[in-house]
């Protein structure tokens, strides 16, 4: 699951990180009200940056500066409501700028080549990782922490001297990277980016300047396995962001996925329902979603699952797969004919169910006249040619 | 001899007396899986199974009682890793996980721990693993198989029953068909898997079914260059389709930062000579045009 970058930071904090403080604003009043906490504390300019979960915000438009209260009002009334990447910007996080000395970036991923938590700092801070990967590869420098000790202080030193870090500000980096693996671990995040980490200069008021590394932004996100066991985390789900549907197919405990073309499918088991997907185009389609009915679904989950593809008014045909193991095909076929029995339109379908009691899901099928198919090949085919014809 | 599993298998069921747990051993034992034991703490001295099956209050006293020398684990997320521990520490060397939903980083002190001890774990969030005639331990139907010298592995469920079944149907059976899992941290990887099969007598020939997110297809793709020349193998990638960013249903497939596509993973194995399909029910004909004869 991902979470916004407000979030993030309250989890980094409470892990003792140093993160400036920010307020979120929903509209231009309140944008303008917390940047006017912030200046008349003493901040030059203000920073106001979209709440989304997409990448690449800044380039968007979505991250600005502002000098007074008032033209915090402005920028937040630009950014509030915009469009970046089909979400619209529903909350702003507003803070102080930063006078930023140097970037860099530090993050922490559960790294599956050495299974164990790595993390990965370069002095290349600020800009995309992947970006930095591609482009300069030795600029990244890893450690990997121990599996049974976790993130050691020797380790996390070596990495901040690897990025040029020196007194005073290494023991600061040291703190900063133990308490990054303490947030993955105290989250069951399978990431955590601070991106950038930056060193920043603060005047005092007799216009001397003190150096300190700080957290300007943040990126987590949790492990779905690992939300039942932390109170607390499963609130900082967005449901603004999200797909009305995810709501639902939580609800019907099923993994579905909206995508942009024709063809329903439903499917048991992950690896199968990306595999029907990739028939339905290799056939010349294209899925309308990926869903895995997960196993041993009974027929309130079919008929759910169903109702769930029908609300997409794009779905021109549906295609059904299921390859009975823990599944029984009996049950499937039930859940078919009693997901028509409530269905608000016609769409075409065919279905395929072999495996565990595939016999008695195809007299059901017979019996109630739905189009079948026997092989997975000739099923995306037909599904195809069924959302074509249906196109005409 | 195949691998993993096999005639000289004695299980035990930790969780044998869950719905799960009870059901897949009903099935092991009609296939002719030795079951040996099974455990449920707090019901040690009575039996499952209708009878046939002793029930042990722990791991240790299976092996030790029983004689177990390979474990399943069919208990909830919340306590499978330390069944998986427990098993370790009662020096069972073959451990099969079938879980679904444990976080990731409960897996990685785990997996260490397996290897310290010279274990071998299978899964989490897998179907497990059937030496076809032999031994059959875990959930994969045991009406898809056919034995033979098809050495098959895959990080999915059904769609190996697909795959499998696709093989039977074509008349090529297997020797020993193993489900990885498809969770990020797992016990064994592909790679692990190539080479046990590259160094079993009765395997002749290795199908492999991957998914998007990871890139452990790539290893394996870099292994059979160099170690399984000669080997006919083919491959299936599922997840072309799959949109950057999203969790495909297993917690291990996702393309994230533009990685871990089905393209490179395809373009790999195909510069490794693997032959790879647009569709499982292909794989039988590729496995023949790399020069497999059954």
């Amino acid at each position: 699951m991902k979470i916004q970058e407000a979030d993030a930071k309250s989890l980094l904090l409470a892990q003792g990180l140093p993160v400036p403080p920010w307020k979120v604003a929903r509209t231009p009043a309140e944008v303008e009200a917390a940047a006017r906490t912030f200046l008349d504390a003493g901040a030059g300019r203000v920073v106001i940056k979209a709440q989304v979960l997409v990448g690449g915000r800044g380039k968007a438009g979505g991250v600005k500066l502002a000098g007074s209260a008032v033209e915090a009002a402005e920028v937040g009334a630009q950014i509030l409501g915009m469009d970046i990447k089909g979400i619209t910007v529903r909350k702003v996080l507003v803070g102080a700028a930063a006078e930023i000395v140097k970037e860099y970036y530090l993050g922490a991923i559960i790294d599956r080549g050495s299974r164990r938590i790595t993390l990965m700092a370069s002095a290349e801070g600020g800009v995309e990782i992947e970006e930095v990967a591609r482009q300069d590869p030795a600029a990244i420098h890893r450690v990997s922490a121990d599996p049974l000790l976790g993130l050691l202080g020797f380790q996390a030193r070596t990495l901040g001297l690897a990025i040029g870090l020196r007194d005073p500000l290494l023991n600061p980096f040291v703190a900063i990277a133990l308490g990054l693996y303490a947030t993955m671990k105290a989250n069951d995040a399978d990431l955590v980016e601070v991106n950038p980490l930056a060193i920043v200069a603060e005047r005092a008021l007799d216009g001397t300047a003190t150096q300190s590394l700080v957290c300007l932004d943040a990126k987590i996100t949790l492990d779905d396995s690992g939300l039942a066991r932390h109170k607390g985390l499963e609130a900082l789900r967005d449901l603004d962001e999200e797909d009305p549907t995810d709501a639902e197919a939580r609800k019907l405990g099923i993994n579905f996925i909206h995508l942009d073309g024709t063809i329903g499918c439903m499917v048991n088991g992950a690896g199968l329902a990306m595999t029907t997907m990739d028939l339905v185009k290799h056939y010349g389609g294209e899925p309308a979603n990926f869903l895995d009915i997960g196993g041993g679904a009974r027929h309130e989950t079919v008929a759910g699952s169903m109702k769930l593809i029908l609300e997409d008014p794009k779905v021109q045909a549906i295609l059904v797969n299921i390859f009975g193991g823990i599944t029984r095909g009996d049950e499937v076929a039930a859940g078919l004919i009693e997901a028509r029995g409530q269905q608000t339109r016609e769409v075409p379908m065919v279905v395929r169910i072999v495996g565990t009691n595939a016999a008695e899901a195809a007299r059901l099928l017979a019996a109630a006249k739905f189009e079948t198919a026997t092989s997975l090949d000739e099923a995306a085919e037909k599904a195809v040619a069924l959302s074509k014809g249906a196109a005409r | 001899m195949s691998i993993l599993v096999g005639s000289d298998t004695r299980l035990v069921v930790q969780g044998i007396t869950g719905r799960e747990g009870e059901f897949h051993t009903r099935a092991s034992i009609a296939y002719g899986t030795r079951v040996v034991a099974g455990t449920r703490p707090g019901k040690g001295g009575q039996t499952a199974i209708d009878g046939t099956v002793p029930i042990f209050d722990t791991v240790a006293e299976a092996a030790r009682e029983a004689g177990a020398n390979t474990s399943v684990i069919y208990i909830p997320a919340s306590g499978a890793p330390d069944a998986i521990l427990e098993a370790v520490d009662a020096g069972i060397k073959t451990i099969v996980c079938i879980t679904e939903g444990i976080p990731a980083l409960d897996m990685i002190p785990v997996v260490e721990a397996v290897r310290r001890a010279g274990a071998r774990l299978i899964g989490p969030n897998c179907p497990g693993v059937t030496s076809p005639g032999r031994a059959k331990v875990g959930i994969i139907p045991a009406s898809i198989h056919k034995p033979g010298r098809v050495g098959v592995v895959s990080r999915s469920g059904t769609l190996t029953y697909e795959a499998v079944q696709a093989m039977t149907d074509a008349g090529l059976g297997q020797s020993t068909c193993v489900g990885i899992g498809g969770d990020p941290i797992i016990g064994t990887t592909f790679l692990d898997v190539l080479k046990l099969f590259r160094d079993d007598p009765e395997t002749d020939a290795i199908v492999m079914i991957g998914e998007i997110g990871g890139s452990a297809e790539e290893e394996a793709a870099a292994f059979a260059a160099e170690y399984l020349k000669g080997v006919p193998m083919a491959a299936f990638i599922a997840g072309r389709t799959a949109p950057p960013g999203r969790r495909m249903g297993h917690a291990g497939a996702i393309i994230s930062g533009g990685s871990g596509t089905a393209a490179e993973k395809i373009a790999a194995l195909e510069a490794a000579g693997v032959h790879v399909a647009d569709s499982p029910t292909q794989l039988p004909r590729l496995l023949l045009e790399a020069g497999y004869r059954a």
